[in-house]
């Protein structure tokens, strides 16, 4: 049976994680790649990497950091930040990146989605959503944000999450801008609608504050794995109790067990 | 000293495949090098040959076809000289008789068998089956030895092989039905799932395969 996946998230700035870290016994909380060995050593069923650097050799930095962790940690990886064609995909799978998120240029140009998925495979292409509910009464609808949540594209996130799967999006990250730093749980009927028009898998992020909210955002959500970044960074949450809170809710996870000989 | 050969052809990350095979070698006996090549010379001058590849069926059968002497140095290695062989992901579909990605693409086939769309039922389970699913052995395989109960290894792909002949399976994973999850036959074998990205478990296959000597 497949199981759910809980993803801790780094944010990424000129090849340094930027969110506050505090992790036990960790001699470089900064480090990306020292991180990335302690979630690989918890049993994270997948990481994810997000680039928020400007700078051409921020990105240059980025680059590195998937190198050193691909060669270290032999898991799943998945980068997004300052995609915009389908040879910057390429450049991160070859570094050792095994999916690419698109967020901006997908919304720009959503054909994009389509050149991509052609040139790597659908399985590698991710698209990240940034949503904001709109503030109109009734049926909750959502639009799509760009520029970190800063700028509206004003276009319906569940129409859009619908097209980008029909052009070839494997994945969909879903992120709740309204609820991202709050703690307060995911958006779980952001997450209902968009499984109802996604055939992809979904990653539900933005509002994680305990391991119940993720269990929430698969039973009632309808999401196939969670993302979160701070609650596991600040050690508020491990991976091992997130899972156990999705197993008790009735969802099938991968606990980690020792390799028999 | 064993000398593995990556195939690059352009598809697939060979890099991690490199790596992962590199780690594994260091739990095992015996001296390991690995090379990444298109030479045909080299591959048959080789002790075990990997092949990766993600991405379109149709993309990576003309990557390997357009490499002239590629596949026909592969297929001396393994059917002349009995060198292990695994496939990985795209790579082990290319052994398939063909691909139904978008179209009709031979493959090499070197295993009787086609490559069709997941279909699981009930029909809203998502695609691409992406994530860690329950590995089964359903044929003993030296490469799949000592994985304890219950192993899991790392999928994400929407197409996944069908063998003509069910005892070229080796094992199965569900997801709304039953997917070949590795193939072998003689000195070939097969993965859909990713034994480089598949963490201890993924390493304990790929040690495996650095100790087989296919008889």
């Amino acid at each position: 049976m497949l199981k759910v996946r809980v993803i801790p998230c780094l944010d990424v700035k000129d090849g340094r994680t930027v969110k506050g870290v505090q992790f036990v016994d960790l001699k470089d909380a900064g480090d990306p790649v020292s991180l990335a060995r302690a979630y690989d050593s918890q049993g994270a069923d997948e990481l994810c990497f997000l680039d928020i650097t400007a700078s051409v050799e921020g990105r240059g930095a980025m680059l590195e950091v998937i190198e050193r962790t691909a060669d270290e940690c032999f898991m799943p990886l998945t980068v997004g930040g300052g995609v915009r064609t389908p040879d910057d995909m390429v450049t991160m799978l070859r570094a050792g990146a095994d999916k690419v998120a698109i967020n901006t240029a997908a919304v720009i140009e959503p054909e994009i989605v389509s050149a991509c998925a052609r040139k790597v495979g659908r399985q590698a292409v991710v698209v990240a959503v940034d949503v904001r509910r709109s503030p109109e009464s009734g049926d909750p609808k959502w639009g799509v944000y760009t520029h970190g949540g800063r700028r509206s594209a004003g276009i319906d996130a569940i129409e859009f999450i619908r097209n980008v799967v029909s052009l070839g999006a494997g994945e969909i990250l879903l992120t709740s801008m309204d609820r991202d730093g709050t703690k307060e749980g995911y958006d779980l009927q952001l997450l209902q609608a968009a499984r109802r028009v996604s055939s992809v898998p979904i990653i539900a992020s933005g509002g994680a504050g305990n391991a119940e909210h993720m269990a929430q955002a698969i039973v009632v959500g309808g999401a196939d794995a969670v993302l979160a970044a701070s609650i596991f960074h600040f050690g508020e949450v491990s991976v091992s109790e997130a899972k156990k809170a999705i197993a008790r809710a009735g969802a099938p996870v991968r606990l980690p067990r020792k390799e028999t000989s | 000293m064993t000398r593995i050969a990556i195939v690059d052809y352009g598809s697939g990350n060979v890099r991690s495949v490199r790596k992962a095979l590199e780690r594994a070698a260091l739990s095992g006996t015996g001296n390991v090098s690995t090379i990444v090549t298109d030479d045909p010379d080299e591959l048959r001058s080789v002790d075990g040959i990997v092949l990766p590849g993600v991405g379109h069926y149709a993309d990576c059968a003309t990557a390997l076809r357009n490499r002239s002497g590629l596949i026909e140095a592969i297929h001396e290695a393994v059917f002349t000289h009995g060198r292990p062989f695994m496939g990985i992901c795209v790579g082990m579909q290319l052994l398939a008789t063909f691909g139904e990605e978008d179209q009709i693409t031979p493959g090499l086939d070197w295993i009787s068998g086609s490559v069709g769309r997941l279909r699981p039922t009930p029909s809203h389970l998502p695609v691409p089956h992406m994530g860690w699913n329950t590995l089964i052995t359903v044929n003993d395989h030296p490469v799949l030895a000592g994985l304890g109960d219950g192993p899991h290894v790392y999928f994400t792909h929407s197409y996944a092989m069908t063998p003509l002949e069910e005892q070229d399976i080796a094992a199965r994973t569900d997801y709304g039905g039953s997917i070949t999850a590795a193939i072998a036959r003689g000195p070939l074998f097969g993965t859909q799932f990713h034994p480089e990205k598949s963490q201890a478990i993924g390493q304990r296959i790929l040690a495996n395969f650095l100790n087989w000597r296919p008889g």
